[in-house]
């Protein structure tokens, strides 16, 4: 079913690329949340479009059969699939570490026990904040919280390993020593920190999202402390808004490089906000096998390596390092996909931005635009 | 989790549940898997960490592999707990018991 690669680009295996590490399979886009800095993209998928289970499991097949060592089930909220079980089952059987990044509302007991019999191997659950009703509001789903602090116990009574994800803003960093608490509470493995990045949802919602330089260097000091403390504990990691480092983040370890995406309809993406970069053509695992795809994909290979570098990136001693950061946030922010990604210090474009998101974090918060389907945007960002 | 291990003669050393040291075929090599996490494996550390398996201690580790590779017990003993403790520090080994 596959055919010669049909660009002039340089392809995975003439840039030296291995076979990716790991795959991140949103199964669906629908979920009973509506975080405003969801990660998929604006134009949500419905359920008709959605992948059979038959067709996870050849994808499954030939990520192993490629090398790939994990599988990240995500969403959306995959626990929306009702064949969850069978692609767990099958993931496991096939020797992929297998994740599941969950909201947890639709989880039950037997459910889990069923799950981790099957062969799951951790859960990673996402959590709005520590605070019941500010979680609530910012998910958009009432007892929400409640719901989770619930589900953490199910899932370590099953004894499966526990990451709490928790996304923090200018609307949450007050709890940053909350959330800590929390994880150690709940007895999780590890804490992911990570502050919202801008792309899709998150992009209309900046606004109400983007701390202040001063709240992001506090809430620094609280993990760096905290890291300390609880070596040995608990594992943190933690993710700055990239709007206020000194070089951008080599997103997704570099453009095609390690890891790949897949949405719920099966294109295959370099990552989970490409779809954003809209003069790309994504290939689909109906049509070409996944093996083909990583290594031919025009979509893949437009920003491959560093050939398609215009400066600074091109003459910056960190090409190989940052790879010119993340192409996403070059498309959101200056329009071209190939600029230098805007928060790099020495991007033309980045005092702008950064005092523009700076001032965004001084005035009131606005209203949230709720990820949901069919929300129509007149604004450009 | 447990407190801060400290890798002695003695420790049994295992896998905590969400660590997986597995072999993959395609690429034929062995590595540890844990969420986000992947480490690439030196050829002595993958012989090491093939005996742990939960019963077995440090010393009796490094006794089969000096006897295995004929190099003096001292210098693999103090190898494999600087391995293991450099694991430990990251969470991909703890200690049975």
């Amino acid at each position: 079913m596959d055919d010669i690669k049909n660009n002039n680009l340089k392809n995975a295996s003439e840039h030296g690329i291995q076979a990716p590490l790991a795959l991140l399979a949103e199964l669906s886009h629908r979920c009973p949340l509506q975080c405003p800095y969801c990660s998929n993209p604006v134009q949500l998928e419905k359920k008709t479009g959605e992948l059979t289970t038959d067709e996870w499991k050849s994808v499954i097949d030939q990520a192993v059969e490629m090398g790939m060592h994990q599988i990240h089930l995500s969403g959306g909220e995959p626990t929306v699939r009702h064949d969850l079980e069978d692609i767990v089952e099958h993931c496991s059987k096939e020797g992929l570490y297998t994740n599941l990044i969950t909201s947890g509302v639709l989880l039950n007991p037997d459910r889990l026990k069923k799950l981790e019999s099957l062969g799951l191997e951790h859960v990673q659950l996402s959590f709005q904040d520590t605070d019941h009703e500010n979680a609530d509001r910012i998910g958009g789903f009432k007892g929400g919280h409640a719901k989770k602090l619930e589900v953490a116990k199910w899932v370590r009574d099953v004894e499966l390993p526990l990451t709490c994800n928790c996304v923090v803003h200018r609307q949450n960093i007050d709890n940053l020593e909350n959330f800590i608490q929390m994880a150690l509470d709940l007895d999780a493995e590890r804490v992911e920190i990570a502050q919202v990045q801008y792309y899709g949802w998150a992009l209309k919602n900046r606004a109400a999202f983007i701390p202040t330089p001063e709240q992001l260097d506090h809430a620094t000091e609280i993990v760096e402390k905290a890291r300390i403390d609880l070596k040995g504990k608990l594992v943190i990691d933690y993710v700055i808004p990239d709007y206020y480092a000194k070089h951008p983040k080599n997103c997704m370890g570099g453009w095609g490089r390690r890891f790949l995406n897949m949405n719920p309809k099966g294109d295959v993406l370099p990552c989970h906000a490409a779809e954003t970069i809209s003069h790309l053509k994504f290939d689909n695992v109906r049509e070409k096998s996944l093996k083909w795809i990583w290594e031919n994909s025009e979509a893949f290979n437009m920003y491959r390596g560093t050939d398609w570098m215009p400066d600074p990136c091109k003459s910056c001693d960190r090409k190989e390092i940052d790879w010119g950061g993340c192409r996403c946030q070059a498309m959101a922010l200056t329009g071209d996909a190939k600029n230098t990604d805007p928060a790099c210090s020495i991007s033309p474009m980045h005092n702008e931005i950064f005092s523009m998101a700076a001032e965004e974090a001084r005035r009131a918060p606005p209203e949230f635009i709720y990820r949901k389907y069919g929300v129509r945007f007149n604004s450009p960002i | 989790m447990t407190d801060i291990l400290k890798i002695d003669d003695a420790t049994i050393p295992k896998f905590p549940k969400h660590v997986k040291f597995r072999y993959n075929k395609a690429r034929d090599e062995w590595v540890i898997l844990a969420p986000e996490r992947l480490v690439k494996l030196d050829p002595i550390a993958v012989e090491i960490l093939k005996m742990v398996n939960g019963e077995r201690e440090v010393k009796s580790i490094s006794l089969e592999l000096s006897k295995k590779f004929n190099a003096p017990e001292d210098t693999i003993i103090s190898d494999v707990k600087e391995m293991l403790q450099n694991l430990s520090d990251k969470g991909f080994i703890e200690e049975n018991g």
